[in-house]
């Protein structure tokens, strides 16, 4: 039996800094777009520079605060039922 | 010229003759069905076709417009997807619970009387139920009898508010409903459940992460779905709605970041999902009905690609939770690449489905100004992203390394998540063929530079949060665990009940034996009538009230095990509900 193929590119330390790099760079050309834009809005805080961007990361990072509160209160052992 | 068939009957007709095909030509045969369901949509009549008289009523079996034919379309083109995904299963029961179900949710689609909606309901339920059971666990076991009962619930509560709806108004036929007296509230509780509106949600990731692999894909797909059809047409611009769909996209996300089964999170990420499209009928506008259909278009798709590629893992390597996962993107890229799409679709990114199709509900609630909605649709957006969008793929097929080296799940499959990644990506790139399909006519453009712009940085900048906490070691490690939900308000009770029966009912029995013991050996001193007493007495408090919590004891035995012994438990919510139901006949005789 032949071996199995494997793709290795996260392995390297190297090539992950690299993804993390791009990511980086793409947020931001996000963030400099953000001031060439011409905006239609429905509510005038939309208008605001990078609303949408302090918006996403304030709502994911209470997001992760509050999921672990809810933990405290939810969590049971796993044959809590049984 | 003869109608076309109702397209439900095609498949139950065709569930019923699965197990005369072998081999090749039963793969042939499934995938038959949903091609002809498909080819007969295209010639069903509209308006009304198919009715018959029933008592003094009418059953109609297709009724057509346009908010039928879209989720039609969308049943069909999923039940093809998944009988492809599920080909190389060879257990019969399966295939045909899967026919059944799709047909049951055609069935509810374009059933035009409450009657006939009755049944495709029950329908759907008693399907759906197998495809839990076929898993033959311990613990799917136990799950298909909680999904029944609270199944088992709903249609009760739809069937008693259906009586109502017809004694007080005197037709089946329905439409609109809105919610103004007892029948249309109970029809709404029913629909409701189905929906797995808060608080009658907690079935939906109880059951569906202990489906089968290929049952969860048909369950993602129906079951929620056909009720936001049914809500659609009934409840439009209800305000209940509006803001149960609101606080449906946001608080399962929050269990979604800390559940450890991976099927579990995309349970609680649909039920996120479908808040959209509740959210969506709470407005009620045409803008925001559009926005339910697409929405619950695409999410279907996306969904069910989510669910096929976290099956192929558990097919392939018999793991699911976050906790033993991790690096299978070295052998399954295929799967992964699959996943990822599905991710990127239900995080509505620019060019994916989920973007073309949320933008109009999230439009809609702009439109009418709810401020406070707006909001938590927003948090919910970049929610979603956080759970359904990064979490799944990078705990599967990322993050640390398993060990895992498995293979790319069998042919079938890799065919069903390539067909199912593509439409997700057609209609990112293309929404016009879904835009010609919804119930109002179009007036959207849903990629303006802003709107990207925007919807790209609540995106990514979600994914930095994420990027940020996992390397800080603060994001919530995957841990083996129950978490509790409202189903603990059901179950703890229930839990309680029976054991109250065992014990302390069983000990007053004994204390009450001892006394009637100690009082008839008190008459024996008195010589006259003395055994005739006893007799009466020992028959009194001996045998009726020392048996009787002996018999209550026996009784909830069932319920306890949660064992083989469902038709008992059928009993136990049957008589109750017979009785409501001649004490609602008495008085609205």
């Amino acid at each position: 039996m032949k071996p199995q193929k494997e793709l290795t590119f996260l392995d390297s330390e190297r090539n992950r800094l690299k993804v993390r790099k791009y990511f980086y760079v793409s947020l931001v050309v996000l963030l400099i777009i953000d001031f060439f834009l011409h905006k239609h809005v429905h509510f005038s805080w939309e208008k605001a520079p990078c609303f949408y961007a302090v918006y996403g990361f304030i709502a994911c990072v209470s997001l992760i605060f509050v999921a672990k509160l809810l933990r405290l209160l939810v969590k049971r052992r796993e044959d809590y039922y049984d | 010229m003869t109608s076309a068939l109702p397209p439900a009957m095609i498949f139950l007709v065709g569930a019923v003759l699965v197990p005369l095909f072998r081999g090749r030509a039963k793969q042939l045969y499934l995938l038959t069905l949903p091609v002809l369901a498909g080819l007969d949509l295209l010639y069903l009549p509209d308006g009304q076709s198919w009715t018959t008289a029933f008592l003094d009523y009418s059953l109609i079996l297709c009724r057509v417009d346009r908010l039928s034919l879209a989720f039609g379309y969308v049943f069909v083109l999923i039940s093809f997807i998944g009988t492809i995904y599920s080909l190389h299963v060879k257990d019969d029961v399966q295939h045909v619970a899967a026919l059944s179900y799709a047909g049951g949710a055609l069935g509810v689609t374009f059933a035009g009387d409450l009657f006939s909606l009755y049944i495709f309901w029950e329908l759907m339920a008693l399907a759906s139920v197998v495809l839990i059971l076929a898993r033959r666990t311990e613990d799917s076991r136990k799950a298909a009898f909680r999904y029944f009962m609270w199944h088992f619930f709903g249609g009760l509560c739809l069937l008693a508010g259906i009586i109502l709806f017809v004694i007080t108004r005197g037709t089946t036929e329905f439409n609109f409903i809105g919610l103004t007296d007892t029948a249309s509230l109970m029809i709404f509780i029913g629909f409701c459940l189905n929906a797995a509106v808060f608080p009658f949600h907690s079935w939906l990731p109880d059951a569906y992460p202990r489906a089968t692999v290929t049952g969860a894909v048909f369950m993602s797909a129906l079951t929620t779905k056909s009720a936001v059809y049914i809500l659609a047409r009934t409840f439009p611009g209800n305000d209940i709605l509006l803001w149960a769909g609101a606080f449906m996209t946001c608080f399962p996300i929050f269990y979604a970041v800390i559940v450890n089964d991976m099927r579990r999170v995309l349970a609680y990420s649909l039920i996120n999902q479908v808040g959209f499209m509740v959210c969506g009928i709470g407005i009620g506008s045409q803008l925001a009905i559009n926005g339910v259909v697409a929405h619950a278009f695409c999410h279907i798709i996306y969904k069910a690609l989510l669910f096929m590629s976290t099956g192929a893992v558990l097919y392939m390597t018999g793991k699911i939770r976050g906790t033993d996962l991790g690096g299978l993107y070295k052998t399954m890229p295929f799967t992964a690449v699959c996943c990822m799409v599905g991710a990127a679709s239900i995080s509505a990114f620019p060019l994916f489905s989920g973007f073309v199709s949320k933008s109009l509900t999230v439009a809609a609630v702009a439109e009418s100004h709810h401020v406070i909605v707006w909001f938590m649709l927003l948090f919910a957006s970049a929610g979603v992203f956080h759970h359904a969008g990064i979490k799944v793929p990078f705990f599967i097929f990322f993050g640390h390394d398993s060990g895992i080296r498995s293979k790319e799940p069998p042919f079938n499959m890799r065919i069903a998540m390539g067909m199912a990644a593509f439409i997700c990506i057609f209609l990112g790139v293309y929404p016009a063929p879904l835009y010609s399909i919804l119930p109002y006519p179009v007036d959207f453009v849903p990629y303006t530079a802003f709107h990207v712009v925007g919807m790209l940085q609540l995106l990514m900048f979600g994914a930095l949060a994420f990027t940020m906490l996992i390397l800080s070691g603060f994001y919530p490690a995957e841990q083996r665990a129950v978490n509790l939900d409202t189903d603990w308000f059901v179950r703890m009770p229930g839990r309680v009940f029976v054991r109250f029966c065992h014990r302390p009912l069983q000990a007053i029995a004994r204390v009450v034996a001892s006394w009637v013991g100690s009082v008839v050996t008190g008459f024996r001193s008195a010589p006259f009538r003395s055994l005739e007493i006893e007799k009466r007495m020992d028959w009194f408090f001996h045998t009726l009230l020392v048996e009787f919590p002996d018999r209550i004891a026996q009784l909830v035995r069932p319920l306890k095990t949660e064992k083989s012994e469902l038709s008992w438990n059928v009993v136990y919510i049957l008589v109750p509900f017979i009785l409501l139901f001649i004490a609602i006949l008495m008085v609205y005789r």
